[in-house]
């Protein structure tokens, strides 16, 4: 397969600012990261150790095969709200390998204010629950949580994403044969209950576990009747009485022991849909990535750069490269797994948004996994396109990538704007997963456009209405809506909002790509029935 | 004269399989014998037939001569190879042989029995000039006599007891003056333990060395030797490193040793391989009129191969041609000393422990190959034991160099990169002893190892930063040689990976290790591009370890490459390195003991029932399973068991009382 050959100077002044540049910003994700990492505090981790229990970053290590990678999702989920009281959302999701299969793990954190749900534990549960479901893989949940946190329940209770969800998310994947494992290691109160109770195999451990409709102070209230938490609903209540759970575990260790037997005696078998090769490690380093990426999303660059950083042996077997310029399509391997990667290599024109379709045509038509690399700041404008049908050459993508069945993959890597965003997979096409780069800016559209559009309104306003606008008056309207789309469209406020599946090091991509499409083949890639296409 | 077609060889272990080697060599199929704990031995493999002769027990196999004389009868073979020890020295033995027409492949049964009572020996000897210890044998037992007779010999002497034995009756004395003291306290012990107060007085050695010569004769009235071999490194009065030539030795008294030899076989017209053992005096050095015939050995010794490394011959083939006839390969002048060779026994034994036999499985058996001046001689393989019913020597490594230093630093060098797993063996007091300073200068005598006890069994040092990281490296390492080939349709998966991948962050993950009664944590930090970092008790270190093609763990710490064999059972991490070898034990934070699965929980009825008998009472401590109360029920007794020890909390029924299914019955703390 062809190689590409880079063109980027390494040693050039202009990398290496860029180098430094996205060095410093990762080190601020990673220390963003790592701060999650540490839950609710010195004071909060050292209570829980005390009371005999595992650390949640602990359990999921345990569960999971030894040395075996852990691929979280949504690490940064309500970062920058609840006055950063709330870190990873008081939940950890993710995959890990158990038991040699590839598992959605939900593990609650009570050392975050009691593990209670808040609106972005909710959405980032169901979004792992989601996964699950796609990709066809069995559900782990550590259970330790104080069930949907009282003051915030207008925003976890009602609605159809909310807490219910999860557990009609659990009877469903059960239906469809998607294992739901619950191990019950801290509270399960109330709704948080039906989390074990909901699931195929659930596992207790004695005096930490408790499964309740009502907790003592409900019953209290509701009965008068004075019951201890263990009486009421601990281990020995559920394994030998009410049959509530199955499994009785002497402390962590051992419930995870015992999960970890449930999902080896599952007799589930990975399907072998796809042409896997032996993999390769791309010809450039994938470090070299840092300085690649421009400091400013605006500066146009060689997608074909990142692309030789991503892939296996950098071989890039390329379609159509003479047409439609500003999309780059081609055949490449990641970890030794075929995959059709789309990409920006500047706006869309009606020549780049056909060929863009035509490609997921053929990696439909011959299950290749397609990887959407997204730097992209809109289709084209103008009367000239507007006559020449970019609109509905623009709708064939959007038609292909909306309704193709094979797995897709969205990095976004610079710029999302607008209906760019939906022509290369932005999360309404429902990726399979979709990341952000530290280099990416999510938004409607660019900050200066979108202070452009509201001043040209404005001005229209003031002209109609006969009043002056002074140049100083525009300069002071647009300078807070530049602010304000600059301060929304950074990716840290789009994963605080569970927009996508996370932030990731440009760096980790390759290997969070590899886990993603590996894990993602647990379902067999289906036959895809376009929709009308209009032509 | 024609060799034989096939010889039966009646012996087991490093030397079945030592001759069945040469007779292949030379043509000769063989035949191996066997017990029934050596079925699957190596000997009985390597041979082209082989016969059960009896039970694991020597008894009842390997010294039945009738069974064994039946198999070669049985399987056509032409003559017998003894071996050494078993029946190589029964003479009952080399006439059975004969009688049937066979040949026994060793000496006369006239040359084993005159050889096999010492006393007559010696005297055989020293009619024929042989040097033997000067000692006063004589009938004549007054003091003034025994006095002038000690005085004769010299000082030092020893007088023992004629009927003696366990020391009891003898003295040394070191000047005239004591003698008489002396000698009325030795005839009062054996007149008590003996009933014979009668003593000898031989010539009390300060500083004995022992030097055996190899001897071989024909049936054509030649004889030579093959020079000389230095066995007195010795524990427990058994040889355990043996070296030819003896270190220093003159060369006139090597020949004056040889003379004596050659004339000792002549004396009984010895045929095929023997050993006359002397001890030299050394106390002044060696001299060639200070060594003194001991004994013979009318069989080939286990240290033989040092004297073949000397001489470029097989003694074996020789003890073959020798018994079908064949005149000696080679005669005296045709004899001559090529470098230095040192043999070692390795056993499973423990040195730290009166070098106490060990048993055991060898889980590890691992030489360096062979060749370049080494040889390695072994009846097992890895994956064999080492049981009671036999010796249990392991292997003889012997290297051979140019001079004594270059033999001696292969075999430092060999044993270093020895690997026995599964039983204690002397594997580094041997590598002590060989890299011994006083060792290395020649200053050998038979009470080297009391002597320097202290250096060649040092106390095992404790569990290291080393060791834990190489453990853990270990641990790291099987990992990764363990990722799966294939995982259903995904056989380059990245879920493979074992190098704690996290996303966005650097993994790590924290191995627990116990030794003894200390455990210690090593925190593994996962560093990107594949470096790991480990923290250790005593500080951090860069670290990364494969395993190697051989099993090997090659690891490198900051920069330092090291190698380490490491035998994983369960979570038994058996580490040896370094010269030394540590258990460790990976702690499982999953593990739990599943019989505490009732504990904190009530005893429950497990059906309806009668309870007939209480056991127990409250605050009674109970063993794990006692019975606590009996429970009549579907007219059977049901015995209710403590589930674990502990302390009866709370007995809820008596006896009489009628109880539900589920009921709690009582409960155990």
């Amino acid at each position: 397969m062809p190689m590409l050959k880079s063109e980027i100077n390494t040693r050039s002044d202009a990398f290496k600012a860029n180098a430094e540049h996205w060095r410093t910003e990762v080190g601020r994700l990673r220390d963003a990261v790592a701060a999650v990492k540490q839950g609710g505090g010195e004071r909060a981790r050292a209570r829980h150790l005390e009371r005999g229990k595992m650390l949640p970053r602990e359990r999921v290590r345990a569960l999971t095969d030894p040395g075996s990678p852990f691929l979280e999702l949504s690490q940064l989920a309500a970062h920058g709200q609840y006055d950063g009281e709330v870190p990873a959302a008081g939940v950890i999701t993710g995959i890990g390998r158990v038991s040699g299969r590839e598992c959605v793990i939900v593990c609650n954190d009570a050392t975050v204010k009691g593990g209670t749900y808040y609106r972005e534990t909710v959405k980032k549960h169901l979004r792992a629950q989601e996964i699950a479901l796609e990709n066809n893989l069995p559900c782990v949940y550590l259970v330790d949580s104080g069930g949907a946190n009282l003051p915030q329940w207008p925003d976890v209770f009602p609605d159809r994403d909310h807490f219910g969800r999860i557990f009609y998310n659990q009877a469903n994947m059960s239906a469809a044969g998607i294992p739901q494992v619950a191990v019950v290691m801290g509270s399960c109160t109330a709704g948080g209950a039906y989390v074990p109770a909901m699931s195929d195999d659930a596992v207790i451990v004695r005096q930490q576990g408790t499964i309740f409709l009502g907790g003592p102070p409900l019953v209290k209230a509701a009965t008068g009747e004075v019951v201890t938490a263990e009486e009421l609903g601990g281990a020995d209540v559920h394994s030998r009485t009410s049959g509530v759970t199955d499994h009785y575990a002497l402390n962590d260790g051992h419930a995870l022991a015992i999960a970890r037997n449930i999902v080896a005696n599952m007799n589930r078998v990975k399907p072998q849909t796809v042409d896997v090769r032996a993999p390769v490690a791309p010809a450039y380093d994938p470090e070299e990535l840092y300085g690649v990426l421009p400091r400013d999303v605006r500066t146009p660059y060689d997608v074909r750069e990142v692309i030789a950083r991503m892939v296996d042996g950098s071989e890039f077997d390329e379609f159509k490269k003479l047409y439609g310029q500003t999309l780059v399509c081609g055949f490449a391997h990641i970890h030794g797994y075929p995959v059709g990667i789309v990409a920006n290599n500047g706006i869309l024109f009606s020549e780049s948004s056909m060929k863009g379709a035509h490609f997921i045509e053929l990696c439909s038509q011959r299950h290749i996994p397609l990887l959407f690399l997204q730097n992209i700041s809109g289709f084209m404008v103008g009367r000239k396109y507007e006559a020449g049908g970019i609109a509905k050459d623009g709708a064939k993508l959007v038609m292909a990538v909306a309704t193709t069945r094979v797995p897709k993959f969205t990095m976004v890597i610079g710029g999302s704007y607008g209906a760019g965003n939906y022509g290369m997979c932005g999360r309404a096409y429902s990726p399979r997963f979709m990341w952000m780069w530290p280099s990416a800016r999510l938004a409607l559209m660019g900050s200066d456009q979108a202070a452009g559009v509201l001043a040209t309104v404005t001005r229209a306003n003031h002209e109609r209405a006969g009043r002056e606008w002074s140049a100083e008056d525009e300069a002071a309207f647009r300078q807070p809506i530049i602010d304000q789309f600059e301060a929304q469209s950074d990716p840290y406020f789009a994963t605080s909002r569970i927009w996508d599946d996370g932030i990731v090091d440009p760096v980790d991509a390759r290997m969070t790509m590899g886990l993603a499409i590996s894990a993602a083949l647990n379902r067999p890639v289906e036959d895809t029935r376009f929709g009308v296409f209009r032509m | 004269m024609a060799l034989f077609n096939k010889i039966l060889i009646a012996n087991r272990g490093e030397i079945a399989c030592r001759v069945i080697k040469t007779a292949r060599r030379l043509g000769i199929r063989t035949v191996a014998v066997y017990s029934d704990a050596d079925a699957n031995a190596r000997h009985v493999a390597m041979a082209d037939e082989a016969c059960r002769i009896g039970e694991a027990e020597v008894t009842k196999s390997y010294l039945l001569a009738d069974r064994i004389l039946e198999a070669a009868k049985r399987t056509g073979a032409e003559a017998i190879h003894p071996g050494y020890g078993f029946l190589s020295e029964n003479a009952h033995f080399a006439d059975a042989i004969d009688a049937a027409g066979l040949t026994f492949i060793g000496p006369t049964a006239d040359s084993i029995r005159k050889m096999g009572l010492k006393d007559a020996a010696k005297a055989i000897m020293e009619k024929a000039g042989v040097p033997v210890v000067p000692g006063y044998h004589g009938d004549a037992q007054d003091l003034a006599h025994l006095t002038a007779e000690a005085g004769r010999i010299g000082f030092p002497v020893l007088i023992k007891a004629v009927a003696g034995g366990g020391g009891k009756g003898m003295r040394r004395v070191d000047k005239e003056a004591d003698f008489a003291k002396a000698l009325e306290g030795a005839k009062r012990e054996a007149k008590n333990a003996f009933g014979d107060d009668r003593v000898l007085i031989e010539k009390y050695l300060v500083k004995p060395r022992h030097i055996e010569v190899q001897v071989f004769g024909d049936t054509r009235g030649n004889a030579v030797h093959l020079f000389e071999r230095d066995c007195s490194v010795q524990r427990r009065h058994q040889k355990v490193i043996e070296e030819a030539p003896a270190p220093d030795m003159p060369a006139e008294m090597r020949r004056a040793m040889g003379e004596a030899a050659v004339a000792a076989a002549k004396a009984i017209d010895y045929r095929g391989a023997g050993t006359i053992e002397f001890i030299a005096d050394v106390s002044e050095g060696l001299r060639p009129d200070r060594f003194y015939f001991m004994e013979m050995n009318t069989r080939l010794q286990v240290e033989h191969p040092v004297t073949e490394m000397i001489t470029g011959q097989d003694l074996v083939e020789w003890q073959i041609r020798v018994a079908a006839g064949e005149r000696l390969p080679l005669l005296q002048d045709d004899l001559a000393i090529d470098g230095h060779a040192v043999e070692v026994r390795l056993y499973a034994e423990n040195p730290a422990r009166m070098f106490l036999p060990a048993t055991g499985q060898l889980k590890v058996l691992r030489f360096p190959a062979e060749g370049e001046g080494l040889r390695v001689d072994t009846g097992v393989r890895q994956g064999d034991s080492v049981t009671p019913f036999y010796d249990p020597m392991i292997a003889k490594v012997i290297t051979h160099g140019r001079d004594r230093g270059e033999a001696l630093r292969k075999m430092a060098g060999t044993l270093a990169d020895t690997r026995v797993i599964g039983m204690t063996t002397n594997v580094f007091f041997l590598r002590h002893v060989v890299t011994h300073p006083a060792f290395a200068g020649g200053d050998l005598d038979t009470g080297f190892i009391d002597r320097f006890k202290a250096d060649l069994v040092p106390p095992t040092p404790a569990v290291a930063d080393r060791q834990l990281a190489l453990a853990t490296l270990h641990v790291l390492a099987s990992r990764f040689a363990a990722r799966r080939a294939a995982h259903g349709g995904d056989p380059f998966s990245p879920w493979d990976d074992v190098s704690g991948w996290r996303i966005n962050d650097d993994g790590h993950e924290v191995l627990k290790l116990k030794s003894g009664a200390g455990e210690a944590a090593v925190t593994v930090h996962y560093r990107r591009g594949g470096t790991i970092v480990l923290d250790l008790p005593g500080g951090s270190a860069t670290a990364s370890g494969h395993i190697d093609t051989g099993g090997d763990l090659v690891a490198t710490l900051d920069g330092d490459r090291m190698r380490a064999t490491v035998l994983r059972e369960g979570n038994v991490l058996t580490l040896v390195s370094d010269g030394g070898e540590w258990k460790l034990e990976l702690v499982d934070p999953m593990e739990v003991d599943l019989a505490d699965e009732a504990m904190g929980g009530a005893i429950v009825a497990p059906l309806p029932g009668k309870i007939i008998k209480v056991m127990t009472e409250k605050g009674a401590k109970v063993a794990r399973g006692a019975p606590l109360m009996i429970l009549e029920a579907m007219k059977m007794e049901h015995t209710i068991s403590a589930p674990l020890a502990g302390t009866v909390a709370e007995v809820y029924f008596g006896e009489g009382d009628q109880v539900q299914e589920g009921a709690v019955l009582l409960s155990v703390e």
